[in-house]
């Protein structure tokens, strides 16, 4: 993986020292709040409910054992013992201290990472397919452009006041894991002909007005990635709405504009900014590529596998959920879920991230991943290692097995931690996964997703959710929303509100009278619950939602 | 008509440790909702809320919530500001960790 050079060290240190003395000012009092607080979001440090929280990115997900070691110890010595990932592959820690922020950050520049620009009207951390360098389908590597965007976008002095905040996704998997559809700006690797370029999808986003991307370029050589970009932020800096918060996303001006004229000023654009690059970039992302070659990749027996997998229902049960198809032959892709049933999605203490830092350094060739799914993944795995790995997983709560299921929930902080939320979102995962889980009936259910928000502004990606689930105050009471056949994959669909909302009380009872209707409905075991859905509309799932309504209608 | 007045409170976060404080009748930032100084109309809401607000070397974000008198002193109304009170409800952290809270 990709390693700071001398000069990004520099530039960290200089950062860092600036915020260190931003610090200062503001507690001596030379800074008034509305002057120190843009500062401090730059830098990722928000002020919530309860406390400040720093949000650390994890540039496209990637993170080695000593960076993960490092956040551990961030965790232990200024937070609360743990971390939470979320659902952009960032790291927040809930409960530092202002006088405390700039050492943690000077602790986070010792391993290579900072929280810069994951907050406020800029590029923020560029997030990337999470079996990324891995996967069976992938067609490249997608981390060494999200790298070069990673520098490109850094301190980019045209974009640090834009008129809102601005996503960039990135795969290169046949399978869109990225959720490239749901970004102000998705780059897809493509192969034409026998030449990788991007299909760049601009305009989507959740949030208050939710939308699906459109395609503005089929096909982008490769080398002309950075002056495009420029040529959309741009056009979107230029266009882009600043009278009305809630109007000024690019997916606003998008569909104000009509993709069609937006496709002509950029293509303008385009000609402009591609004369400006002398291919500078195009050397750099040479040298960012070597970074990211391929781990060596052993030959071995996988016969400790397949023992373990045909006498252990435990282990069978995990592999068959928590293992995807790895590129080499004899590796497997690990996804170790942070959604144990009952606890905080996407959590992990500070002895879970050293246990999984282990893992990574003795037999995952020193990689890992944070998925936009809130969970870890150790991306290169032998077989022959997956029976003691399990082993060690579950001896500290990590062996769940249950990835992509119902219990697998996308939940954001809600209101039990953020200054926006209208309602809280991680008790109403929590009661899911356990009903669930009592019921044994999750393995039955089989694919199912559900996210869960709380707020309008969609962090935890109910749209998409194949059930989503938005908390709201209604009245000075939390109140649950119900959509359903959401769906952030390649086939990626906007979820259908399904009626009134419920109470905290009432929303578990609700999602469980839901997916018992779907098990009477399918038509087979292996029909998923999205599949059914699209097969019978919202009907018969709204009648199991709301029983009464169909009762005063008959 | 104006809707009448409903008692309120002057909190605010901490400058240093972020932790939801409540202002004093004595001018003064506590940490609990039982100290808070209950404000009974429009006007004295308004000159606290302005006094709290030239409080920026102490405390961030201030703003007056609403309480209602209960027996053992002001309660919330809302459920936000219940939860301010006291911690997030995933783990015994916060407010409701701390010895006398309420």
């Amino acid at each position: 993986m990709y390693h700071y050079t001398e000069f990004d060290k520099a530039f960290l240190a200089t950062r860092n020292a600036q915020f260190r003395a931003q610090v200062e000012r503001r507690i001596d009092g030379s800074l008034t709040e509305d002057e120190f607080k843009p500062l401090r979001l730059m830098n990722g440090l928000y002020l919530q409910l309860h406390a400040y929280m720093l949000r650390v990115a994890i540039p496209y997900g990637t993170l080695n054992s000593a960076q993960m070691r490092q956040l551990a110890y961030l965790a232990e010595k200024w937070d609360k013992g743990y971390g939470h990932f979320t659902t952009r592959q960032n790291i927040q820690y809930n409960w530092p201290k202002l006088r405390d922020v700039p050492d943690m950050l000077d602790a986070l520049a010792e391993v290579g990472l900072h929280a810069i620009q994951t907050s406020g009207n800029t590029i923020r951390n560029v997030t990337a397919d999470h079996f990324a360098g891995a996967a069976a389908d992938e067609i490249a590597d997608p981390r060494p452009v999200a790298e070069l965007i990673r520098q490109w976008s850094t301190d980019h002095p045209e974009f640090q006041f834009l008129g809102r905040k601005f996503k960039i996704a990135i795969t290169g998997g046949a399978e869109d894991r990225a959720v490239t559809r749901a970004h102000d700006i998705g780059l897809r690797i493509i192969d034409r002909d026998g030449e990788t370029g991007f299909q760049v999808i601009v305009g989507g986003g959740l949030g208050r007005t939710p939308m699906i991307g459109s395609v503005i370029r089929e096909f982008l050589p490769r080398a002309d990635l950075l002056p495009y970009l420029e040529a959309v932020l741009s056009v979107y800096n230029t266009l882009g709405r600043r009278d009305n918060k809630y109007k000024a996303r690019i997916k606003i001006t998008v569909h104000e504009n009509g993709i069609d004229k937006i496709r002509d000023l950029v293509e303008q654009r385009f000609g402009e900014r591609r004369a400006m690059f002398s291919g500078i970039d195009q050397t750099l992302l040479t040298g960012i590529e070597a970074a990211f070659s391929a781990p060596e990749f052993r030959t071995a027996s996988t016969n400790a596998f397949d023992a373990a997998y045909a006498g252990n229902p435990v282990f069978r049960s995990w592999a068959d959920t928590n293992l995807t198809a790895h590129k080499a032959p004899g590796y497997s892709i690990v996804s170790i879920s942070l959604k144990a049933h009952g606890q905080t999605p996407g959590d992990a203490s500070a002895d879970q991230m050293r246990v999984i830092a282990d893992l990574a350094e003795r037999c995952g060739h020193d990689q890992l991943r944070i998925s936009h799914e809130q969970n870890v993944i150790l991306p290169h795995v032998h077989k022959s290692d997956l029976p003691a790995l399990h082993a060690v997983l579950r001896e500290h709560g990590l062996g769940t097995a249950n990835i992509g299921l119902i219990s697998d929930i996308i939940a954001c902080p809600g209101m039990d931690y953020c200054a926006l939320a209208t309602a809280r979102s991680i008790p109403i995962a929590q009661d899911i996964a356990t009903r669930f889980q009592d019921l044994k009936l999750e393995h039955d259910i089989g694919a199912l997703k559900i996210k869960i928000s709380g707020c309008i502004n969609a962090c935890g990606h109910h749209h998409v959710g194949h059930i989503g689930i938005l908390g709201l105050d209604r009245a000075g009471v939390e109140n649950y929303q119900i959509t359903l056949g959401g769906d952030g994959s390649d086939t990626a669909a906007i979820g259908e509100r399904a009626g009134p909302g419920f109470s905290a009380d009432d929303i578990v009872p609700a999602i469980e009278r839901l997916v018992l209707a779907y098990l009477d409905l399918r038509e087979t075991a292996d029909e998923t619950f999205l599949q059914t859905y699209r097969r019978l509309g919202i009907d018969p799932f709204k009648a199991a939602l709301y029983p009464e309504a169909r009762a005063n209608a008959a | 008509m104006p809707r009448p007045f409903t008692p309120k409170i002057v909190t605010a976060n901490d400058l240093l440790a972020g932790d939801v404080v409540y202002q004093t009748s004595g001018s003064d930032w506590s940490r609990h909702l039982k100290d808070a100084e209950i404000l009974y109309d429009d006007a004295q809401a308004q000159t606290r809320l302005s006094f709290a607000e030239q409080q920026g070397a102490m405390v961030v974000g201030v703003y007056l919530a609403d309480v209602e008198m209960g027996s053992r002193g002001p309660e919330p109304t809302h459920f936000r500001e219940d939860f301010r009170r006291t911690g997030p409800s995933n783990y015994h952290h916060g407010k409701q960790a701390e010895a006398a809270v309420r």
